[in-house]
């Protein structure tokens, strides 16, 4: 194993620790505000990804308009979950919470195979990102490249709006206390929706970046679901910050891990999870 | 408020009780060769959920790693039949392989509550999961093992063929039968009793000088013998087993089954376990698409119906039985946010 493939195969981590972080992202961000751990987060993603490979890859429609389509119907169904279903959960027990977002799995999962079903085909890659660079003399396709662009985008984004907006205040104050916020003159109902909406978004911008080089099959809302909880507990539920070092941190594990030890690599990782939750449950990176 | 008729209220319930012994015995020569393998299933998933709620519906916690130990017990029970042809010694081996990983897990798993011990048995689990699926020269990988023998059942005096359907049925149905007879031993007992005070507030039961982990460990550790011993039976039953039950999704089996029965009766996981696999049954007779409905089910159950099947028709023929309301109900309100995670 020489170094240029080591940084290779990081790089090439890096590019799957994006798809993690936008799922995740969405994930701690909802579990932040509302208080509820998602089991069909990972759905959204997948939700995301059928849309835009519909539009995009059956309808032929340019990739953005595909991308930002999907998002937006994406983020739609995240607003309606929330209202109709998530709403009346808030004062039940975490248990109930998570059996049902659990129901939701199923649902979505069905969804997926009743409309989607069959064989799938990956679309190309759209003709701006098409080819490669050379990198450390191997060539990296240039999606690659614009996937991890996009995600510290997002996470740059995600920050800026947390920090230094009235918007990301008024989250930032739901999150923390949200009687006292609503108490305050807020409309907590009102940030639950749009916060849950931006969370789903999330989701479904993952999704429908994987469409030109990921598979996505009715499965993929559960495994993915997985990886997402394992990046959260890492990085400290909700800490979006640790989500995003926990993203890094599973993706490029996961390159290296297929590469150095194949057989264990899964068993690593859920070890690592195990051992933050039993030591130091806020996150590795928990204030 | 009327006087209760003690006599009325026993002798229903008498009646009921006979009259699902009878359904129970009847099934074999009323239905014939696969209702029969179907309700021997059920009845191994009825020891499941039974377990399962003395975790989740008496102690108040929710793993969703018991697939871990379920999976224990059809691999080592599966190993012991593939060397050695005798299946009490294949089942008590599963049993106890259950029950040392319930030991191990559990110990460290009860030191979290909430969402954090579901996300650490979740963990747990699939690291069971991922050894299950890698170590290929024991666990024969994502192929499973197959061609376990079943043995016939020996017991000293008598030898009981149980390739006959309806042999390995009524087996399971004693099997189920003394599980739920010994869990009744345990709820009941002050040990039950204090697993309960646990789960309404683990503070005050703390203040009354109780030692919360290691009660929540031993019901950790019961729970997961159930689990074992559930998943023991399905090494001689399907004659083979796969890694499909260590997976996560298959721990929720238990969990959706007792949800559906309801979670505050005691019987409740056994009446799930008989819903869940009928309507399986059911709608795949109309559709594949099976798991959404029970997607939809789940749904209306946590929305609605938290008490499950059992309470809503308690609800309803309760006065009949001289009953009120139901002896109590899952805490609603929790504790407060950020909680459990920092102690």
């Amino acid at each position: 194993m020489t170094v240029e493939n080591l940084i290779f195969q990081g790089l090439i981590g890096l590019s799957l620790a994006m798809y993690l972080w936008l799922v995740s992202a969405g994930l701690t961000l909802a579990f932040g505000v509302l208080g509820v751990l998602n089991f069909a987060h990972g759905s959204l993603y997948m939700v995301g990804a059928y849309l835009a490979y519909t539009l995009y890859g059956r309808l032929g429609f340019d990739f953005g308009v595909s991308v930002v389509l999907a998002v937006l119907t994406v983020g739609v169904l995240g607003a309606v979950m929330e209202r109709l279903l998530f709403r009346p959960m808030y004062r039940l027990d975490t248990a109930f919470q998570l059996i049902l977002t659990f129901g939701l799995v199923l649902i979505f999962s069905d969804l997926a195979k009743l409309i989607w079903g069959g064989l799938f085909v990956i679309p190309p890659v759209p003709a701006v990102f098409q080819g490669t660079v050379p990198v450390l003399g191997r060539s990296f396709p240039v999606y690659n490249i614009f996937v991890i662009g996009a995600g510290i985008l997002v996470a740059g984004v995600m920050g800026l709006v947390l920090e230094r907006t009235w918007w990301g205040k008024t989250v930032r104050a739901a999150a923390a206390d949200r009687e006292m916020a609503a108490a305050l003159g807020l409309n907590i109902s009102r940030v639950f929706v749009l916060v849950f909406a931006a969370a789903a978004m999330l989701a479904g911008l993952g999704g429908a970046f994987s469409i030109p080089v990921r598979v996505v099959d009715p499965g993929t809302g559960t495994a993915l679901i997985v990886q997402a909880f394992i990046i959260t507990v890492i990085g400290g539920l909700g800490n979006l910050r640790g989500a995003f070092v926990g993203s890094l941190l599973v993706g490029v594990l996961s390159a290296y891990g297929t590469l150095l030890f194949p057989v264990f690599e899964l068993f690593i990782i859920y070890l690592l999870m195990a051992v933050v939750l039993l030591v130091k449950p806020e996150g590795l990176f928990g204030r | 408020m009327a006087v209760k008729k003690p006599g009325f209220r026993n002798r229903l319930g008498l009646i009921l009780g006979l009259g699902a012994a009878l359904g129970v015995l009847l099934v074999p020569p009323l239905l014939g060769r696969y209702p029969t393998y179907l309700a021997t299933t059920t009845l191994m998933l009825a020891v499941f959920s039974v377990g399962f709620n003395l975790l989740f519906g008496y102690t108040g916690l929710l793993s969703f790693g018991h697939a871990a130990f379920y999976a224990l017990g059809a691999y080592v029970c599966a190993k012991v039949l593939l060397a050695y042809p005798s299946l009490i010694l294949g089942l008590l081996a599963g049993v106890g392989a259950a029950g040392v990983g319930a030991l191990v897990i559990g110990f460290l798993s009860v030191r979290q509550t909430r969402i954090y011990f579901s996300m650490l048995t979740l963990a747990f689990g699939m690291m069971v999961h991922s050894i299950v699926w890698k170590w290929r020269e024991v666990t024969g990988g994502d192929d499973g093992l197959v061609g376990i023998v079943r043995p016939n059942l020996d017991l000293g005096f008598v030898e009981i063929n149980l390739n006959r359907p309806e042999n390995f049925y009524y087996f399971t149905a004693v099997i189920l039968l003394a599980s739920i007879f010994l869990m009744h031993r345990v709820v009941n007992s002050p040990f039950g009793l204090v697993l309960q005070a646990i789960r309404d507030s683990e503070t005050r039961a703390a203040f009354c000088g109780i030692p919360v982990r290691r009660y929540r460990l031993a019901a950790f550790v019961i729970s997961g013998l159930y689990a074992g011993l559930a998943g023991s039976f399905v090494a001689p039953l399907e004659r083979a087993v796969t890694p499909v039950y260590a997976h996560w999704t298959f721990s929720a089996e238990p969990v959706l089954a007792t949800l559906l029965g309801g979670i505050n009766s005691f019987l409740g996981p056994v009446v799930g376990a008989v819903l869940f696999r009928l309507l399986k049954e059911v709608v795949v007779r109309y559709t594949e698409y099976w798991q959404l409905a029970l997607g939809i089910v789940v749904v209306v159950l946590v929305l609605g119906f938290r008490g499950g099947v059992v309470s809503v028709v308690g609800g309803w023929v309760g006065p009949w039985l001289g009953r009120g309301e139901p002896r109590f109900v899952q805490k609603v309100a929790p504790e407060p946010p950020g909680q459990g995670a920092a102690r």
